[in-house]
């Protein structure tokens, strides 16, 4: 045990002074949670739109001047000729054009019935298809504004209640993919590099000959990083809580429970790798392709699932990450209990002795 | 340039006996572009439905129906009571509850007025708002025929009506992958110049053979040419490779001409490869290396517009994307390969690209040291 001890610390010592490595492993939580937190958003607003007005009156203008006015649109220029919409779009300028017909006012007041055109860079189909029906909305309530608003016969009328996230914000959906994302990262990568740069620069040869298990070695590196995560792990909370105001709202025992497992999994996933490579390019080229593209296409956090064909959402069984994500969701957003994620945390226990009994069984005492 | 033929020569042969780089760099692209662009799919479909029924009449079952033949929603469960419904948000079973009370059709119809209740699993907001605007759509269009069912319009409304032609351009049959494919190119070649730059560099430090070559009489700019330039030409196979995929594959023609691509991608690999070469002078173990990079990656591919649009980004994020070559390369790769825009449409950004490489590649010519 005291030897054991002996070798934690030395570990430890190597992260301590590597402060560089140090500061990122500590700050990418900071920082991601910053990014998601703050800059990316799904939602479309202050898109650039351009305006072809070939009428110019009235019911135009202020038309026009709804559309300046709400928040998803910014005009950014007056066109004057149907040409120049083709330029404004092949420079970048703006993602919509509206275009109005000559006379449209006076084919609304006496023919009740006018056109409008709207045109959509649609190279980003998704922002095409949110404009679209943002501008549709406007041009509607502008048109139920001058119809006086009589009452129509037979009207459903549908009341719509958002559960868990009333305000709709982004944090609640990526909070725990970012959680999932920086374990990940921390356990799987650091300590896969970490034992193979031993291997190649041949210290673990004179610790393999020391009177030291094997075993005990390779997990006097897990130790360290394991500790890390779970600061990992605090600072993100803490950050989602006090930042983010995303609430807690489970027990955070059981939150901090499943993260160790999830923690655990890793870690074993990082000894596995080292076990069986021997550069370090070759356990960053792995862990890279292997594991963190997976982690973010398939956990569900940055792409839905059920989106994707059949082949992915089968592969997406055995990523880690989307059952660990499935777990926080419904501990920490929906409050529930063991009972609603104990087939989750099932498969992450078979998970994690499936691949502990696998490194064990690669993990070799001699050198090749 | 004796000196730099010499030194090519042996990166060259580095690079080929390792076959760890050269499946990285032909294994890469097959693979983020075969799977990404299937992955990342946005658009909100299969929004699984629960239904709680207690009018049980003629109005609700054509509604439910045409909820479902809308193709949008699945029917996942027909529940008994509000709770039950509830449940089956909790168990990620369904997405969105829609309540038909007691007495729908008679209050319609009696009483000139319906109700209807939602509920939805806002966890992710943006699903949560689409699938509400699609639900409501719906029940609109159902509205307007039962209403039409009852009262006969008049031929000439008094109604006003403005009629809304929409086209989308660029890319009328919405194909998202038409979008992704080019990105994520953009990303393939920012990872394959920065990551092996810097860590082939880092790597000749930690072994050592870094201070061999600086006891000898190659200049400072002889042994970073002589590194730059055949990443500088792994680079283009590897945007070659990307868009022979994107053709064969997504059946991806840029509209744009080649020649705007490859003259962009020559500068832009400029400038990433001094990135890279920049890590490299303030790294000295390949670890560190590797981890300054994907932090920086992470960074500059969060914020470069990839997924989500850079117009809806708060001011100081804007403000950030401006120093970002991701965010430059995504939007100019996009423009020219769906809208065919031409070097003359692009030149802001290819002078401002230029900007980059010079910045990055003097800033890590002028901090590499010969000396330790």
């Amino acid at each position: 045990m005291k030897q054991f001890l002996a070798f934690v610390k030395k570990e430890f010592f190597h992260i301590w002074r590597d402060k560089s490595t140090m500061f990122i492993l500590l700050g990418m939580p900071v920082v991601q949670i910053v990014i998601f937190g703050f800059a990316l958003t799904n939602e479309v607003k202050n898109a650039k739109i351009a305006v072809l007005d070939n009428s110019k009156d009235a019911a135009t203008v202020s038309l026009i001047t709804e559309f300046s006015a709400s928040r998803y649109f910014d005009l950014e220029t007056n066109l004057s000729d149907y040409k120049q919409v083709e330029t404004a779009f092949k420079k970048g300028d703006i993602k919509m054009a509206i275009v109005f017909p000559q006379h449209f006012n006076e084919d609304l007041q006496h023919f009740n019935k006018a056109q409008v055109q709207l045109i959509a860079d649609a190279s980003d189909p998704n922002v095409a298809n949110t404009l679209t029906s943002y501008a549709s909305a406007i041009i509607i309530d502008y048109q139920n504004r001058i119809t006086h608003s009589r009452k129509l016969p037979y009207t459903i009328n549908t009341e719509m209640r958002m559960l868990y996230n009333p305000q709709l914000k982004g944090a609640f959906n990526f909070v725990p993919g970012v959680m999932a994302m920086v374990l990940l990262l921390v356990c799987t990568m650091m300590t896969a590099i970490t034992i193979v740069k031993e291997k190649e620069m041949g210290t673990m040869e004179i610790m393999l000959v020391s009177p030291m298990r094997p075993q005990i070695v390779v997990l006097a590196k897990a130790v360290p990083y394991l500790l890390l995560s779970i600061i990992n792990i605090i600072t993100i909370l803490l950050l989602s809580v006090y930042v983010l105001e995303v609430p807690v709202n489970g027990s955070i025992l059981l939150l901090m429970a499943e993260s160790i497992l999830f923690i655990l999994v890793s870690l074993s996933l990082g000894l596995l790798i080292s076990a069986a490579v021997d550069s370090q390019q070759t356990a960053m080229f792995i862990s890279l392709i292997a594991l963190f593209l997976p982690t973010i296409m398939l956990s569900g956090f940055m792409f839905p699932i059920e989106n994707m064909p059949l082949p992915l959402r089968t592969v997406s069984n055995i990523v880690p990450a989307k059952w660990y994500y499935i777990i926080v969701k419904s501990v920490m957003i929906k409050g529930l209990g063991l009972q609603a994620i104990w087939k989750e945390t099932l498969i992450l226990t078979g998970m994690l002795f499936f691949l502990l009994t696998m490194a064990i069984k690669k993990f070799k005492i001699r050198l090749a | 340039m004796r000196t730099i033929k010499f030194l090519l020569q042996k990166e060259f042969r580095q690079i080929f006996r390792d076959p760890a780089i050269l499946r990285l760099i032909l294994i890469m692209p097959v693979i983020q572009l075969m799977i990404l662009p299937w992955a990342a799919d946005y658009e909100v479909r299969h929004i699984k439905l629960a239904v709680l029924d207690q009018d049980h009449s003629e109005y609700s079952r054509q509604l439910i129906n045409k909820i479902t033949a809308s193709g949008y929603f699945y029917l996942e469960a027909n529940t008994l009571s509000y709770d039950q419904a509830l449940q089956q948000i909790e168990n990620d079973k369904a997405d969105l509850v829609l309540q038909i009370p007691a007495h729908f059709e008679k209050d319609l119809v009696k009483e000139n007025e319906a109700k209807l209740f939602m509920a939805i699993n806002a966890i992710n907001g943006a699903k949560a708002s689409m699938g509400g605007v699609y639900l409501r759509t719906i029940i609109q269009e159902y509205n307007r025929g039962v209403r039409t069912e009852w009262i006969q319009l008049p031929r000439f409304s008094a109604e006003t009506q403005i009629e809304i032609a929409t086209s989308n351009w660029y890319n009328p049959l919405m194909n998202y992958k038409y979008f992704m494919v080019p990105g994520i190119l953009v990303i393939l070649l920012t990872m394959v110049g920065t990551n092996l730059t810097a860590i082939n560099i880092v790597k000749e430090k930690e072994i050592g053979t870094i201070e061999q070559i600086n006891v000898t009489p190659v200049k400072k700019y002889h042994f970073i040419l002589g590194k730059l330039i055949p990443f500088w030409i792994m680079g283009f196979v590897v945007l070659t490779i990307g868009l022979l995929i994107a053709r064969l594959f997504y059946g991806i023609v840029p509209i744009g001409s080649f020649i705007t691509i490859y003259v962009f991608s020559a500068v832009y690999l400029l400038a990433v490869l001094g990135l890279g070469l920049l890590i490299s002078t303030y790294s000295s173990t390949q670890q560190q290396a590797m981890l300054l990079s994907f932090f920086l990656m992470m960074i500059f591919i969060l914020l470069g517009g990839l997924y989500t649009s850079i117009d809806s980004m708060p001011e100081w994020a804007k403000w950030i994307t401006r120093f970002n070559p991701v965010s430059y390369f995504i939007e100019v790769m996009r423009m020219v390969v769906l809208k065919g825009s031409s070097l003359a449409d692009i030149k802001y950004h290819l002078l401002k690209m230029v900007g980059f490489a010079v910045f990055f590649n003097a800033w890590a010519v002028f901090s590499y040291k010969k000396r330790s």
